[in-house]
């Protein structure tokens, strides 16, 4: 896949980045708006996509090696687990920081109010540890399904590793 | 509070846990000790859980609760939170899963050493495992629909692991395929129960159950899936590919992922439906399927040239006695008197057939993996005289063989001898069918043991050494279980197979575990 025009790749260089903060909010804010994790993460991931689409994927892959991706996938699966594995003295995921204080457990008001970010405990735990994998994951796959592309085009002579 | 209650979410999160941290193992020697480490401990988990279920009846645990047995906060008509629930079936299940796939992951130890992204094969091994012990513990429609998928994505991966191979590349897309279509089936049917109940909790839906028309319909949804997942005839054509061309300990492994869908449609209808399904329907409906895989997956055995695709039929065919005997069980659900002269004899044959099936059906797979290890083939034409240069791999064989065709020292003649007792008061011809099965049955593994294992030795196999010690133990748990099954039936059968079979017909306590005597 060649880069596109340079028009494209200057809007994408602008504006990609507000599609990654994008999806970091909505990661962050999953217990408060609709969302969470796995859309966050997903939506992150488009970012990965604009890059590779406007760059073309030789130039990405030198800023990017793509174990960086799989390492992501893997820490955020472990986290989600040693978050279930934290709550164990009294059950399996139990929320053991709400309530409590701190970064994660404030209270909420009763009655309307515009959500307070830092009240879920351990739920925003969870989705920073969802959005991770989804990212990793995603990411990983586009840039497999590229690699794939480029090995057929090439007619499969260039030597593209085993996906090791 | 013993730390045992955490039991049901110990069993699927530490095979989690071991797939998660798989995926980062950078030494193979590192990542087999991991795999052999997280293997023999979820193992010991669910043998505690089984003992613990033996001991305290069955437990019920809330993930995320503010206490482990907190079903119904007060207040509350229906249980809240994800709910896992074991009874005596379930805990045996996961027990007989679990050894049948320690053995199949010490034999894959060495298969490892084969391929060059082993931690890949290490991940799905356990996200399968994890999968197969869901299904065996939760207690809630949506998990099991989870459970069955993460099962499902798992075993794709695993039967195409040798994507150089186009046959294995299509048996895994058939799977593919067919299984995903049949688990939306699933989902439909689990979506039209919580649109008429509000929740998706079995015990929930099972004391509320008021069969019309659209439990019906859900019914047929979740049998049809079922049926296909674990592989009952008209719905079987992908298992002689999918564990024909998969490696061998994960051929193994599949049976018993198949049984765990087995163990879905049981629990279904016997916990969730039970005796709110008026009617002969659905016991003969399940009979009908058994006989129908008994009878077609041996036939179509019989003329298989390839060990490995000969043993899946077979496979088939033993899914039949379980579906045959637990549906006798579910056709004397009714009336307590048919129970105690068949139904309960039936359960407990189709019951002890689940385990019996798990560890020879499993130890031959293994040994068709030996001798495709040694050989490079298992394609019997090509194959001769291999006893003297394996013996352990003949052995072995030789007892699998002995066990599956039911010759009577052996458990599976004591499993098939009660489906055959109680299957003739019902019809003889039930009996009979059950019968011609078995003997077709010795009549195939006499052919492979003959093509296989005797006559001279060939020219082209005269390099053939037996294989590795790993494989070897491997083989040699499931042996060993074999024998035992065996040696002390009577055991057994008291304190395995008969509170499994008790617990699978008593819906009552399956529910007030959830619910409560209050409500």
């Amino acid at each position: 896949m060649r880069p596109l025009s340079i028009v494209v790749r200057t809007i994408c260089n602008i504006f990609a980045w507000f599609v990654a903060i994008f999806g970091a909010y909505v990661i962050l804010h999953g217990h408060l708006t609709p969302g969470g994790g796995f859309q966050g993460g997903a939506i992150v991931a488009t970012f990965i996509a604009l890059l590779l689409v406007a760059h073309g994927g030789k130039s990405f892959l030198g800023w990017v090696k793509k174990e960086i991706f799989s390492s992501f996938e893997g820490a955020g699966l472990v986290a989600f687990v040693c978050v279930g594995f934290l709550g164990l003295s009294t059950t399996f995921l139990y929320n053991f920081l709400a309530l409590k204080g701190g970064l994660f457990g404030s209270a909420v008001p009763i009655g309307p109010n515009a959500g307070v970010l830092n009240s879920s405990g351990t739920i925003a735990l969870a989705n920073i540890a969802v959005g991770l994998e989804v990212v990793g994951g995603l990411s990983a796959i586009l840039i497999f399904m590229f690699l794939g592309m480029r090995y057929v085009s090439e007619g499969g002579k260039e030597g593209v590793k085993d996906d090791k | 509070m013993s730390w045992q209650v955490h039991l049901p979410a110990l069993v699927v999160s530490v095979p989690l846990l071991g797939a998660f941290i798989s995926i980062a193992m950078v030494k193979p020697r590192l990542r087999n000790l991991w795999f052999a480490t997280i293997l023999v401990a979820t193992t010991i988990l669910a043998f505690l859980m089984w003992r613990y279920v033996a001991i305290n009846g069955t437990l019920v645990y809330v993930m995320g609760g503010e206490r482990w047995n907190l079903t119904l906060p007060s207040g509350m008509t229906l249980p809240i939170r994800i709910i896992m629930e074991v009874d005596a079936f379930g805990a045996f299940m996961a027990l007989a899963g679990s050894i049948a796939t320690l053995a199949s992951g010490l034999f894959s130890v060495r298969f490892l050493d084969r391929v060059n992204d082993g931690n890949k094969f290490v991940a799905l091994f356990f996200l399968l495992f994890a999968g197969m012990l869901g299904l065996e513990v939760t207690g809630d429609f949506f998990n099991f629909f989870v459970f069955l998928e993460i099962a499902s994505v798992a075993s794709f991966g695993l039967i195409a692991f040798w994507r150089d191979r186009p046959e294995a590349i299509e048996a895994s897309f058939k799977y593919a395929v067919l299984s995903t279509f049949v688990a939306l089936i699933f989902l439909i049917g689990v979506g039209i129960l919580y649109g008429v109940y509000g929740t998706l909790n079995m015990a929930a839906i099972a004391k509320n159950m008021q069969v019309g028309f659209l439990e019906k319909l859900a019914l047929v949804l979740f049998i049809v899936s079922l049926a296909m997942k674990s592989g009952a005839v008209p719905l079987h054509m992908w298992e002689p590919d999918a564990y024909g061309q998969a490696p061998a300990g994960v051929s193994c492994f599949l049976v018993v992922v198949g049984q765990a869908s087995l163990y879905g449609m049981f629990r279904i209808a016997f916990s969730v439906y039970g005796q709110a399904f008026e009617g002969n329907v659905l016991a003969w409906v399940i009979i009908v399927l058994g006989l129908l895989s008994m009878f077609i997956g041996v036939i179509m055995a019989v003329i298989q040239k390839e060990a490995k695709r000969l043993m899946a039929y077979h496979c088939i065919s033993q899914t039949g006695y379980m579906l045959m005997g637990i549906g006798l069980g579910l056709l004397a659900l009714s009336s307590s008197q048919a129970m105690s002269e068949y139904g309960f004899t039936a359960m407990k044959g189709g019951i002890f057939h689940i385990i019996n099936n798990a560890m020879y059906k499993g130890l031959l797979f293994l040994t068709a993996g030996s001798l495709f290890y040694a050989t490079g083939t298992t394609n019997l034409n090509k194959l001769g005289g291999l006893a003297r240069k394996m013996p352990y791999t003949t052995f072995m064989f030789a007892v699998a063989a002995a066990a599956i065709a039911g010759l009577p020292p052996f458990n599976g003649f004591v499993s098939k001898l009660l489906i055959y007792e109680s299957s003739f008061v019902v019809h003889p011809f039930l009996a009979v069918v059950a019968m011609v099965t078995s003997i077709l049955t010795l009549a195939s593994f006499v052919k492979v043991f003959q093509s296989g294992f005797l006559g001279p030795s060939r020219d082209d196999l005269n390099n053939v050494r037996e294989v590795p010690l790993s494989m070897v133990v491997g083989m040699m748990v499931l042996c060993v279980m074999i024998i035992s099954l065996s040696m002390m039936p009577n055991w057994v059968l008291a304190n395995l197979i008969e509170p499994a079979a008790r617990d699978l017909v008593n819906q009552a306590s399956y529910i007030q575990a959830v619910m409560g005597s209050g409500l």
